[in-house]
């Protein structure tokens, strides 16, 4: 067991941690007023921030997956908008490519990614198919050398500003789950329609659209792996990108925590810091050790994932755990603010508005129950 | 021993419901997310007897009880939190004290429109650098002549800018042990203005702002009970202030639960609603229990207002169980949604919004520990 980060790992941190304060903190009031951060994304990709992991010769930094993990949470503590974008955009944007592409498609599309120059997005859910996904209506009919999808998605993350779409879409109905295929879909293809933007409670500034395909035409050489393999990939690349997820929660917790215990530091009251009152001291304790334990569990995840062991269950520990330290822990910290954290003039309130989501997408708290009392079960 | 509503508290129940639902909804997610409070939806409430209803017919109230009160201001919660404490800061923070200790000219000068709806109140007691610990305000008020000079800011007013009346509390005689004294100031007395408005997490419809004396002169009839009184008055209009708050926050936490069940019986996936999942039904039989109770505890405390029993530690439990409920139910119900939950479609992120200041003002849910927990340790 080693508890530490290599050197490789901490550079990450010390530059993702840089970045944030420098380039992202100016910026998060644009964000809260809906402005999309695309020179942020720009900037990170010349850090090389937009293709942690991808392999070199697809023009990624080929570092490993801890590394992208720490980079997610680090953006986080700062802003969870960036740390969804980024996480949307590679675990769930590029890797369906790099791991279930051909030769072909990795090289025509994951340099791109890789440096940011592309921005990639995932479209699965839809109206009637979101923890049921396998559900889903969005039909691919084969035509000679095409493709022709025609159907509606819903909650995608970076839609609208992304290049690449992966879609997920039935080719054979009579299957079910089993009769999805992926899809590569590029910006401006006719038929691809972008929808309205949905009015959030929280994660200002990432855009979550809804799309339509309306006799959409895509070359058959952008289907992804064979027909049938499209929920098999999906669910693959979900159970990695709840890691991801799990770490943004975990960026929005620490940042929830520090804001309170700072402030409670300083607020006087009754003539002592608040933090000396133990209704206070002690809600500290008890945020501190759930943000402890989270982290334990994302890098435990991301560990695995590094190592290239099975993960799935400490995967959704992890997303399970830590979206709900993110909630609990900014609830509590708007309260140690008391009527200044329910302010706009504070961050707590924003780190509240943040952290609900997290427990909803990439699926659900439910969602995870239901993986890890299998794995639990047998 | 009896549980029943009466048949005058349940007719109330309705009509206020009906008024809540044609009335008051249809507006709450515009007010809310423009700030806008609504000076027509009190006009209204005035017209149907609601913003005097404790307080005797000789003042132009309803003459009818608290319980009747927060069943008002639970059924206008539960579409609209931003109406539902307009009312309660109005009737309890502002009204009561006067009914309690104003004499009868300030009963007739004050109390009598504010019964009648023509006026709206509003209560100053918390500063920047006294809020739990109210007592250590810094707002001065000095003798002269036949006035009071009063100077000084409080911060956190609800109601603020739209209230005509304010009930103040101002230091009379720093060296003394009780020497805080409350004062009825009116919008137009000279040396009174209303300073910043804040922006908030929720509650957004209910203006709060800052309200500041500038070598405010208030006459001495305006003195509220006797020199030295202050912190006493403040103290018991709490102690039935928090009463409404609960009653607000069982309001809010109804409304979400009954959003939660409407859309779990509804939404199908897997082949079935999703309230066929123990997952999503255990949830909501626990948040339909939990403001079960926070309701009868709140209608406890109010019987006992209404019966002249003492009702301290009952209010107190009452505001600490409903608003710690309605963070839970609002919470989950949004979880209920899913992704659909987190957006402003659906009115429940707002109810979650809204209710986190119910564990915040009018006593945090750590004043409220330390109110009971001195009660029955003592």
């Amino acid at each position: 067991m080693n508890l530490q980060f290599t050197d490789e790992q901490l550079m990450m941190r010390n530059m993702v941690r840089d970045f944030a304060k420098t380039e992202i903190e100016p910026f998060i009031e644009q964000m809260e007023a809906g402005e999309f951060p695309r020179h942020l994304l720009t900037k990170m990709g010349e850090l090389g921030l937009m293709g942690i992991t991808a392999p070199a010769e697809y023009g990624g930094a080929e570092m490993d997956f801890t590394s992208y993990i720490i980079a997610i949470h680090e953006l986080s503590k700062v802003s969870a908008v960036m740390g969804v974008i980024l996480s949307v955009h590679t675990s769930v944007g590029t890797n369906p490519i790099l791991y279930f592409g051909n030769e072909d498609q990795k090289k025509k599309y994951v340099p791109k990614l890789a440096s940011g120059e592309s921005i990639g997005a995932f479209c699965l859910t839809e109206p009637s198919a979101g923890s049921d996904a396998g559900s889903l209506k969005t039909k691919a009919v084969r035509d000679g050398e095409h493709y022709v999808l025609d159907g509606a998605k819903v909650f995608i993350t970076n839609g609208g500003e992304a290049d690449v779409y992966i879609v997920f879409a039935s080719t054979n109905p009579e299957a079910g789950s089993r009769g999805i295929s992926a899809f590569i879909v590029e910006k401006n293809t006719p038929g691809l329609i972008i929808g309205k933007d949905e009015r959030k409670m929280g994660l200002h500034g990432s855009r979550t659209v809804q799309l339509t395909f309306e006799n959409m035409r895509i070359s058959a050489e952008n289907l992804l792996g064979q027909e049938g393999d499209g929920f098999k990939i999906a669910l693959a690349n979900l159970d990695v990108g709840r890691i991801g997820i799990a770490a943004q929660s975990l960026g929005i917790a620490e940042a929830a925590l520090e804001a309170a215990t700072a402030y409670a530091k300083e607020r006087i009251q009754f003539g002592k810091p608040i933090a000396k009152q133990q209704g206070v001291g002690f809600k500290l304790a008890d945020m501190a050790t759930a943000v402890e334990a989270s982290k334990l569990l994302v890098y435990q995840a991301a560990n695995l994932r590094s190592e290239g062991l099975s993960c799935g269950k400490e995967a959704s520990m992890a997303k399970l755990f830590a979206s709900q330290t993110a909630m609990d822990t900014a609830i509590e910290a708007v309260q140690i603010f008391g009527g200044y954290g329910y302010t706009e003039d504070y961050p707590v309130e924003r780190y509240f508005r943040d952290a609900k989501v997290t427990q909803i997408y990439e699926g659900t708290s439910e969602i995870q129950r239901i993986v890890i009392s299998k794995h639990v079960i047998g | 021993m009896n549980f029943q509503l009466s048949e005058e508290h349940q007719q109330l129940r309705e009509m206020i419901r009906d008024f809540a639902i044609n009335e008051v909804a249809p507006t709450a997610e515009h007010r809310d997310e423009h700030e806008e409070f609504d000076r027509g939806i009190f006009d209204k409430m005035a017209e149907l007897g609601l913003t005097g209803i404790p307080w005797p017919e000789e003042y132009g109230g309803a003459g009818f009880d608290y319980l009747a009160y927060c069943i008002a201001v639970e059924e206008l919660s539960r579409v609209c939190a931003s109406t539902g404490v307009t009312l309660s800061a109005h009737t309890s923070l502002a009204g009561w004290p006067i009914f309690k200790f104003g004499n009868e000219e300030q009963k007739q000068k004050y109390l009598r429109p504010m019964a009648e709806g023509k006026k709206i109140g509003a209560y100053g007691l918390t500063e920047p650098g006294s809020g739990s610990d109210a007592g250590g305000m810094k707002t001065y008020a000095v003798k002269d002549g036949d006035d009071y000079i009063l100077n000084g800011s409080k911060i956190f007013i609800t109601n603020g800018g739209v209230a005509d009346i304010y009930v103040v509390f101002a230091v009379t005689d720093p060296e003394a042990k009780n020497g805080t004294t409350a004062f009825i100031v009116e919008a137009d007395f000279p040396g009174f203005s209303v300073g910043k408005k804040e922006k908030k997490l929720g509650i957004r419809s209910s203006p709060t702002t800052e309200i500041i004396f500038d070598n405010c002169r208030v006459p001495k009839e305006n003195v509220l009970g006797e020199e030295g009184q202050g912190f006493i008055i403040a103290m018991k209009t709490l102690d039935g202030g928090r009463n409404g708050i609960a009653a607000q926050a069982v309001g809010i936490a109804q409304g979400a639960l009954d959003a939660a069940v409407d859309y779990a019986k509804e939404r199908v996936q897997f082949g079935k609603p999703i309230t066929a999942n123990q997952g999503v039904s255990f949830k909501l039989a626990d948040m339909a229990t939990e403001i079960e109770a926070s309701r009868l505890l709140t209608y406890q405390a109010a019987w006992l207002e209404s019966n002249d029993l003492p009702y301290g530690k009952a209010s107190a439990m009452a505001k600490l169980l409903a608003g710690d409920t309605a963070m839970k139910v609002t919470t989950e119900a949004v979880q209920v949604f899913g992704g659909y939950g987190y957006t402003k479609d659906y009115p429940v992120e707002r109810y979650m919004r809204d209710a986190k200041i119910t564990q915040i003002y009018e006593g945090t849910q750590e004043i409220q520990r330390l109110v009971i927990s001195r009660m029955i340790t003592k």
